[in-house]
């Protein structure tokens, strides 16, 4: 039997933590690595007689998001306790929305590595609130922080569309594009604000008929780079386990495996007893959601085009490589400030070196966004048309680019006060020209010969001159001048 | 108890599920009680219901939202305080074997 005979078969269930300063149903800050337990009041301690009010802020962005993911967004919702008994939960039930989800039946869009794109399906999008965190296990005791109980969180669910570790990555950072151009998540997955648990089988045919392994959810999974290698794992295990045992999919035969990131293998979780068993009812402190009509247009007035159609617009647009466009929209500031600056009549191909090529390196060193540098759009055009005019050399745009942050000059007269604008004249280019044929007699002869030598002479003439002017000869000019010289 | 509405092992599966630890005394004393409990709950289902509407909540009001503004917290001290067992900056609880909070 080969690989071919098998097809996986994963769905995403995915939790983002939103970006609201509070907490989801009481009034405390959202907080990541502070003191333990400083963050914490009756309402998410679940204290008697604390009651939980609705954060509006986390209700609108879970209705931005489902509207982004295509979803039907329901005009009625309300809370539900999910029961289970766990010490990182004060409550003993976790608020969260069971049979009327906030929205439902959407898709998102991913791109494929062929440059084609495919629809997954989103069964379910409903807001959460997290629980805390069980700390470290020291004798007899285990610590509990509960800093993180009550934090909005997103569930989405999506149906089991994807057929590759490669097409579960697409969609894993496709959603974090997504949810960082909504602004509705800082979606850190080393912070923990996306978790991804994939649900894994394979549809196996053997002899004219297909049969299904058992499902597999895996945990434990904290980047990109864990969750793909985990969903390759479990196909290649789920296939080696099929040949050994036979054993098929039936209800009730699901399990949970865990990853460890050390040894990059899944490992089989202690089956938790009757763990389903969490006898959701509606929560009486809570109050239903009604979304009408007026409440959601002004919700959809902060849509914005998404990554994904602004990185085709790119291409078909600026004729930029899918690659480039990829880059400039990983992050929406940065996509628009490209945008922006190519708008004003700017070359896209050279707004985008100058960008991804020194912008990025330079905001990293600085710890910021590109759009944050203090380079106005404006200004980046003209350093672009300056660059393609053959005012500057490429190299020398870097230097401009670097001296525009600490100076509001135009790029042009930056470039005169470092002495980096190159030599266009051509009178003056065509004596230097001159001299360098004259005492390189036996590379011009190279060059007029033609042949295999040519070019190599052509390129150590264009050196000489490029050395005579000090490297301030405009390149294009050179090799027009030497060109009409050598008849090459 | 033979027409009891909820017999003993779904009595000790409720239990279990809600971490508590019975004697078989108050098994069969909860057995008796939550069954007694159930029958009395059941008269409604003498009433004809397959027209209504189920009811989310018992107050006629939706939307009670609040802004996202921060609001103080209780602090470290004066959450741990009350803790059965704390060190003073966690909750202690039983070592926990199997370490999978969040979801
Ligand atoms: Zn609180």
């Amino acid at each position: 039997m080969t690989d071919s005979d098998y097809k996986i078969i994963v769905g995403l269930e995915i939790h983002v933590q939103l970006a609201t300063r509070t907490k989801m149903f009481c009034g405390c800050e959202l907080a990541f690595a502070e003191d333990p337990n400083s963050r914490v009041c009756p309402t998410c301690l679940g204290l008697p007689g604390a009651l939980p009010v609705m954060n509006a802020q986390a209700v609108e962005f879970a209705i931005l998001t489902a509207t982004a993911l295509n979803c039907k967004i329901a005009e009625f919702t309300k809370w539900d306790r999910k029961s289970y008994y766990y010490p990182d939960l004060p409550k003993n039930y976790q608020i969260s929305q069971y049979d009327l989800p906030i929205g439902s039946n959407g898709f998102i869009e991913i791109p494929l590595s062929d440059g084609q794109t495919k629809k997954i399906r989103i069964l379910r999008v409903h807001l959460e609130e997290d629980a805390g965190k069980n700390v470290h296990t020291s004798g007899n005791f285990s610590q509990v922080d509960l800093n993180r109980a009550g934090t909005p969180l997103l569930e989405i669910v999506t149906e089991p569309d994807m057929n590759s570790a490669e097409e579960v990555r697409a969609l894993a950072i496709e959603l974090q594009r997504i949810v960082r151009f909504l602004g509705v998540s800082q979606a850190d997955m080393q912070k923990g604000h996306m978790r991804f648990e994939p649900n894994v089988n394979l549809h196996i045919e053997r002899g004219g008929s297909t049969s299904k392994t058992p499902i597999t959810e895996v945990k434990n999974l904290n980047s990109f780079k864990a969750l793909e290698k985990s969903v390759a794992f479990e196909a290649v295990r789920q296939f080696d386990e099929f040949l050994d045992t036979g054993i098929c999919l039936q209800s009730g035969n699901k399990k949970t495996f865990g990853w460890d990131d050390v040894k990059e293998v899944t490992v089989l979780q202690r089956e938790k007893e009757e763990a389903h068993d969490y006898r959701y009812f509606p929560d009486p402190d809570l109050v239903p959601v009604v979304v009408n009509e007026e409440w959601l247009e002004r919700i959809k007035t902060k849509l914005c085009e998404l990554p994904l159609k602004m990185q085709s617009r790119f291409i078909s647009e600026y004729g930029l490589s899918d690659y480039d466009a990829g880059v400039l929209t990983t992050d929406k500031e940065m996509a628009k400030y490209f945008d922006d600056t190519v708008k004003t009549g700017a070359d896209a191909k050279r707004v985008c070196n100058l960008i991804t090529q020194t912008g990025i390196k330079i905001a990293n060193e600085k710890g910021c966004g590109v759009a944050q540098l203090g380079i106005e759009p404006t200004r980046l055009a003209a350093l672009a048309k300056i660059t393609d005019d053959g005012k500057i050399s490429a190299t020398a745009a870097v230097t401009v680019f670097e001296k525009m942050l600490e100076s509001k000059d135009s790029p042009d007269k930056i470039a005169q006060q470092l002495d980096l604008l190159q030599r266009s004249d051509e009178g003056e280019l065509e004596k230097i020209v001159d001299e360098v044929i004259t005492a390189n007699a036996q590379a011009v002869e190279d060059v007029k010969s033609g042949g295999k030598k040519s070019k190599k002479a052509h390129g150590f003439l264009m050196g000489q001159v490029m050395q005579k002017s000090k490297g301030k000869a405009n390149p294009q000019i050179v090799a027009k001048i030497l060109g009409s010289k050598l008849g090459s | 108890m033979a027409q009891n509405k909820i017999d003993i092992e779904q009595v000790k599966q409720v239990a279990k599920l809600a971490r508590l630890d019975l004697t078989e005394a108050e098994i069969s004393q909860f057995t008796t009680q939550l069954g007694a409990i159930l029958e009395y709950v059941e008269k409604l289902n003498q009433l004809d219901t397959s027209k209504v509407e189920p009811l989310a909540h018992c107050l006629p009001i939706n939307n009670c939202l609040r802004a996202d503004e921060v609001k103080e917290s209780l602090g470290t001290d004066k959450t741990v305080t009350n803790a059965p067992q704390t060190d003073g900056r966690f909750f202690l609880v039983p070592r926990i074997l199997e370490e999978s909070g969040g979801f």
